[in-house]
């Protein structure tokens, strides 16, 4: 018997399958084609190799740049690491004790402002700060500190740090969820015989519920590193794509904009910008791949 | 065991006092806007943190936004980006999901490898070429290039999540049916769809909120004033009238509510999602 073409299986798949290819698969692979081409005046675009990543990695007019970039991502995902998380951890361990009175409200109301959009958390955080209206001030001055205040958003040293916080107050909910879920789905029983056996409640969630949440920890992780890794929109929208003071809250999604589009008197070019976007991406697939053949694994022999 | 009992107390006021302390630094900012698109430009200024009287209360603000800008036009616009590209990421993603959970076939796997490395790779890093691709097909400056990115980018996660769901509905109901000779499109829109709603309100839930909020495709692709989106026309609002504090802080809370109001009614519903895993 002749097998029917199973046509259904082709029906479902296909208009799925052509718009992800179309407009997210090919235009990737395109870009890192592009990455190795470079843009004539004329606009005509010609095969370059390697240049465009000699000049963003090598030659000062870019490389300062991109570099500069680079380093602040690296404080800017720091940040989150060092802040963000561990809170993350502390609210959800809070959370998921047994009979915290509210605690389904607080989950709710922390979780809030992860849904609105960042250009306005940048635009309210924008207001607050402002010495013009002075809130931050008045707020410092209940607790005597009003002599510390200080426009955290102008100045170059203090900018960036100001921007990650900002992003860090915004998202603690993703991973207070996360750690959440895995922390209450541990079984009950695990954690009752450590209690007959006399363990304080400090010393299980150390020895107990952090080791059985560490997949977890690490899934937060590199969330954490993907969306930092492609961050854009806070410093577009507060500092602008020329992301002052002096660059100081340059990161990659910003230098990517700009080497795509230019800015001031430099003009952007597609192939440049194709680079920027291939390196990010190197970026991201290193972290990935960390996380899967080095992280992963080993919490997966760990937990067996 | 009294002491016990003290001790208890003291660890519960301190995880209430952390939480609560929290919880109001979280929605502070939030409420601070709010109330101050409630006054005038005196009260704004005077004091900050009081809420809105007689004396202050003013709706200078969102007048002039809602007579100088663009602002319905603009929200008009991201509720149609919105809602096109999340009915084709359900549609789309349900049918691939169904595709590939329930039928084997050669090169399943790889396809379904296909669409996962969607899941942890930004679209975003692929503009320079989307922007191309949408110039010589004449999409620049419409919403339709916005819905066919969104529908890209949505598609990985919904497709991941819904094949998981269809994967446990019971053998039995699917034979049945095509005992009966049902073909397979009845079957999926008119068995499996109903099935799997649950599952679909919560990626309908997850992919709406970052297709809302973003900035950086309707900034490239369609920055027209036509076809602007709430998120880009509150960008661009604010920085041209950033000495007018009213009309900034109404434009900011016109862009806040939305959002606050799907969240009054679908909060449990995404907590439930991401929770999911743990609650099942």
């Amino acid at each position: 018997m002749k097998r029917k073409f199973p046509w259904h299986i082709a029906v479902f798949l296909a208009p799925a399958f052509l718009i992800y290819a179309v407009f997210s698969a090919y235009p990737l692979v395109d870009t890192l084609r592009l990455s190795f081409f470079t843009t004539a005046d004329s606009g005509a675009q010609t095969w370059a190799g390697l240049l465009n990543y000699r000049s963003l990695l090598l030659d000062p007019s870019w490389s300062e740049g991109f570099w500069g970039a680079m380093r602040n991502n690296c404080k800017f995902f720091l940040v989150h690491m060092c802040i963000q998380n561990p809170l993350g951890l502390l609210l959800a361990a809070l959370l998921s004790m047994r009979g915290v009175k509210f605690a389904k409200a607080y989950q709710t109301a922390i979780f809030l402002p992860t849904l609105l959009s960042v250009v306005i958390i940048g635009f309210i955080w924008q207001l607050i700060l402002s010495p013009l209206w002075g809130v931050s001030e008045k707020m410092m001055g209940w607790v005597h500190l009003q002599d510390f205040f200080a426009p955290w958003l102008g100045q170059e040293e203090t900018a960036l740090y100001t921007l990650s916080l900002m992003s860090v107050w915004q998202f603690v909910g993703i991973p207070m969820m996360l750690i959440y879920a895995a922390l209450i789905a541990i079984p009950d029983d695990i954690i009752e015989a450590a209690y007959v056996e006399g363990a304080s409640s400090w010393r299980i969630f150390w020895t107990i519920r952090v080791p059985l949440i560490l997949p977890t920890l690490g899934l937060t992780t590199i969330l954490t590193f993907v969306g930092n890794f492609n961050a854009f929109d806070l410093i577009y929208s507060v500092k602008g794509a020329l992301a002052g003071p002096n660059f100081s809250t340059d990161i990659l999604g910003t230098y990517f904009y700009r080497a795509f589009f230019g800015y001031q008197s430099q003009i952007g070019s597609p192939t440049m910008g194709a680079a920027v976007a291939t390196l990010m991406f190197l970026v991201i697939l290193l972290g990935v791949g960390v996380y899967f053949y080095f992280i992963q694994r080993k919490l997966q022999r760990f937990s067996f | 065991m009294a002491q016990n009992k003290a001790s208890r107390w003291a660890s519960a006021g301190f995880t209430q006092v952390i939480l609560a302390g929290y919880t109001l630094l979280a929605l502070f900012p939030i409420a601070l806007i709010l109330i101050n698109s409630l006054k005038s430009r005196a009260g704004i200024f005077d004091d900050p943190l009081a809420l809105p009287n007689s004396d202050t209360f003013s709706l200078i603000g969102f007048q002039k936004v809602l007579h100088e800008s663009h602002f319905t036009l603009y929200f008009g616009n991201s509720l149609t980006v919105t809602i096109t590209s999340l009915v084709l990421i359900l549609l789309f993603g349900a049918m691939a999901a169904w595709a590939l959970s329930e039928y084997k076939f050669k090169g399943s796997r790889i396809l379904a490898l296909f669409f996962a490395f969607g899941i942890m790779v930004p679209i975003r890093l692929g503009t320079v070429s989307i922007l191309k691709l949408m110039v010589s097909l004449q999409l620049v400056n419409t919403l339709t290039a916005l819905v066919l990115v969104y529908v890209a980018q949505g598609l990985p996660l919904a497709i991941m999540i819904l094949s998981e769901f269809m994967q446990q509905i019971p053998k039995e109901l699917k034979e049945a049916a095509r005992c009966d000779g049902v073909g397979e499109f009845k079957i999926f829109f008119q068995v499996i769809l109903p099935l799997i709603r649950p599952a679909v309100a919560t990626v309908a839930v997850f992919t709406m909120v970052p297709i809302w909020n973003d900035l950086w495709f309707p900034l490239i692709l369609a920055p027209g004033d036509e076809t602007k989106t709430v998120t880009l026309g509150v960008q661009q609002f604010i920085g041209q009238y950033v000495t007018n504090w009213n009309a900034v802080l109404a434009s900011l809370t016109l862009a806040v509510l939305p959002v606050l109001i799907m969240y009054v009614f679908f909060s449990r519903q995404l907590i439930r999602g991401i929770t999911a895993g743990a609650v099942k």
